[in-house]
């Protein structure tokens, strides 16, 4: 048995589950749980439901070993972890709100996703009427205050999502978030689904990411019917999954700055990504890679005209991003903006196992690509960079750097391309199997939950965004900055809606 | 030194990309739409954009039609950020449940003339998200619909495409 779970008193070991063990655990077992989270000792990975039940994945980093934990809410209720360990909250009121299941003393027993809109409650439980559509907001008590509402359609191009702040003058001292507004009934669709479908809709989840994201659901797919996937496929995933990671970087500099009243950046990194996107679609046939991978291997082979236009944009952006780094770092009106502001700390980048660029802004070093890691990253040479600063300006560097990892990266997979099959067959599982992965997006790390019935439809599949354990910072970060630095400060953090609201 | 910077980083992206075998076509649909969007309204177009419940992808492809390779300012077309100034009203997204009355607000909040057109596969009927107890059927299905632009999402030339599409018809109309 792991380590991690001979420390819980009684369990019980769940067969077929992979790579990580799952085990059912009593009510003590959760709390026992819910105690090494927010004593530090472990990390919180996720926390998701089913019709009977609630699921916990942790880490223990120091050991590198990961787990799953059951917890059968027989009566419908379970013991919250939100009580002991905030960054659960969103999560739990998720779970209320899917499945019906009451996190029980929670601190926050308000819907989350569910804003009385449905038809029903709890659509992927007990079905009941639909809830009431009133949100009571946070009370905000005291002189001179302002409160100031936006959303959920925002000024520009971005996801709908609602934000509440309320300022002493210039000075934000709250900012209360409120989303759900993508909210797509994903994970419902998925179950029943065919595993052609899951991966379909997981690359759907999130549009930034669709890579990551049907990365991690076709490894977990794979871990759960112990497929062997060729290994061209495993390699050109992980060029795929880096050419995702530098568009996705190029934009979040340009639209920072831009943000920071620097027009200019965003329109040299915005060329940039542009040329990131057309490359994707040379190698790949689609500008964001959509649909390219498939549970099994990839649906798109890498033809000899890719690997040119690869190498030229490897040139390409080793020319540009010295420049644009000069040009960043030497602009005091830019700086001026973006140094000392939104700053997270590094206790609770910690707390929170704050991920991507966000985590490692602030002292927090973990990238699933080194830890736990997975083919061919356990095969390639690549450092993470990590800053201690943990405001915006540490944000634009950490990408920066990635974005020069990223090039490394690729320019080894080229060079180590294996040739060969693209794709494995898959066979029916013949029994109820389960698998879980984590993949590193460029907003941090995707984690992928599912259970295959054994005709190889999907009963359950769960995602979990970066952006859970990076939004409630969100609102940690702008208090005591201005009101109008709020737009850079969230661009900085560049979260996701869609990922987090499925 | 900043000037010798950006004239060295456009020189990089001008002088050595690869073939793009779309060029003259991207800026003859550019050219048409500019023309087009003057005869019919006198003026440049101003377009709002709301993702109503899109998963993003949409969105991306609309930014990109700001980048320096298409420029969609430069033939006068610009993203407004109120829909009380706004001309077109880009839609993206199945319409879920959550954001209807959002998209009904936006909708009746601009002034007439005015055209609704839904971007992407599944802003249509809902696409992959069909069916959903969360999601409408698609953006039809809550407010007038002038014209659907399939893809998942649609290229920025597609996205130009299917707005000189728009005023061929509204010239037609008017
Ligand atoms: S059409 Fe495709 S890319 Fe666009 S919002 Fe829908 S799922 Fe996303």
């Amino acid at each position: 048995m792991s380590q991690l779970l001979s420390q819980i008193a009684s369990t019980k070991m769940m067969a077929h589950h992979r790579p990580w063990p799952r085990a059912a655990v009593n009510a003590e077992g959760w709390r026992f749980a819910a105690d090494q989270l927010a004593a530090g000792r472990w990390v919180l990975v996720g926390l998701w439901g089913e019709r009977h039940a609630v699921h916990m994945a942790v880490r223990d980093e120091a050991a590198n070993e990961s787990a799953v934990l059951s917890f059968a809410a027989a009566d419908g209720r379970f013991p919250s972890v939100a009580r002991l360990h905030p960054p659960a909250l969103r999560l739990e009121r998720t779970i209320q709100d899917l499945f019906g299941l009451i996190a029980e003393d929670a601190p926050d027993g308000r819907p989350w996703l569910d804003h009385g809109r449905w038809g029903m409650s709890a659509p992927l439980g007990t079905h009941g009427p639909a809830n009431a559509a009133r949100y009571p907001f946070l009370p905000v008590e005291g002189d001179s205050l302002t409160e100031i509402a936006v959303g959920p359609v925002h000024a520009g191009i971005i996801e709908p999502g609602f934000f509440r702040f309320t300022t002493n003058g210039e000075a934000v001292v709250r900012l209360e978030q409120r989303f759900g507004y993508t909210h797509k009934g994903l994970e419902n669709l998925m179950a029943g689904a065919t595993l052609a479908r899951g991966i379909d809709l997981a690359g759907r989840a999130c549009g930034d990411s669709t890579v990551a994201y049907s990365y991690a659901f076709a490894r977990a797919a794979e871990e759960a019917l112990e497929v062997n996937v060729p290994p061209r496929a495993v390699w050109l995933r992980a060029l795929m999954a880096e050419l995702e990671r530098m568009a996705n970087h190029f934009g979040d500099f340009g639209a920072i700055c831009n943000d920071a009243g620097f027009a200019l950046m965003l329109a040299q990194c915005s060329a940039v990504r542009e040329r990131v996107l057309r490359t994707s679609d040379t190698a790949f046939g689609h500008r964001m890679m959509r649909d390219c991978l498939a549970v099994g291997g990839v649906a798109r082979d890498l033809a000899a005209e890719g690997i040119t236009a690869i190498h030229a944009l490897l040139d390409e952006t080793g020319r540009a991003l010295p420049r644009l780094k000069e040009l960043y770092d030497n602009t005091a009106s830019l700086q001026d903006r973006t140094v000392s502001t939104g700053i997270v700390t590094a206790a609770l980048a910690k707390q929170y196992a704050a991920g991507g660029y966000v985590g490692r802004a602030s002292g927090r070093s973990f990238d699933a690509r080194q830890a736990p890691s997975y083919a061919p990253y356990d095969r390639l040479r690549f450092e993470v960079p990590v800053r201690q600063a943990g405001d915006a300006d540490a944000r634009v560097w950490i990408r920066i750097e990635e974005i020069e990892q990223s090039r490394a990266l690729i320019r080894q997979i080229l060079d180590h391309l294996p040739a060969g099959d693209i794709r494995a067959e898959l066979r029916l599982p013949g029994e109820a199997r389960e698998g879980v992965a984590l993949v590193e997006g460029f907003r941090g790390d995707v984690f992928a939950w599912l259970r295959v019935n054994a005709d190889g439809t999907l009963a359950r599949a769960h995602l979990r965004d970066p952006s859970w354990f990076q939004w409630p910072l969100l609102e940690a970060a702008i208090e005591n900055n201005i009101v109008a630095d709020f737009p850079l400060c969230n661009k900085s953090f560049n979260c996701a809606y869609s990922g987090t609201d499925l | 030194m900043r000037k010798a910077i950006l004239d060295n980083l456009i020189r990089g992206i001008a002088t050595e990309p690869p073939p793009v075998p779309d060029a003259a076509m991207r800026d003859e649909l550019a050219r048409a739409l500019a023309e087009r969007a003057r005869r019919t309204l006198g003026r440049s177009l101003s377009i709002r954009a709301v993702d109503a419940g899109s998963c993003n992808g949409c969105e991306l492809e609309i930014h990109a039609l700001s980048n320096p390779f298409y420029d969609l300012e430069r033939f006068g077309f610009s993203f407004v950020a109120s829909p009380r100034h706004a001309d077109v009203l880009l839609v993206t997204g199945p319409v879920t449940k959550n954001m209807r009355e959002a998209l009904e607000r936006t909708y009746n909040a601009m002034p007439d003339p005015k055209w609704v057109i839904a971007v992407g596969d599944c802003a249509k009927d809902g696409g992959c998200f069909k069916g959903s107890y969360a999601c409408c059927a698609g953006v039809s299905s809550v407010v007038p619909v002038d014209l659907h632009l399939p893809g998942c999402p649609p290229n920025p030339t597609a996205l130009l495409k299917g707005l000189l599409a728009l005023l061929e018809a509204g010239a037609k109309r008017g």
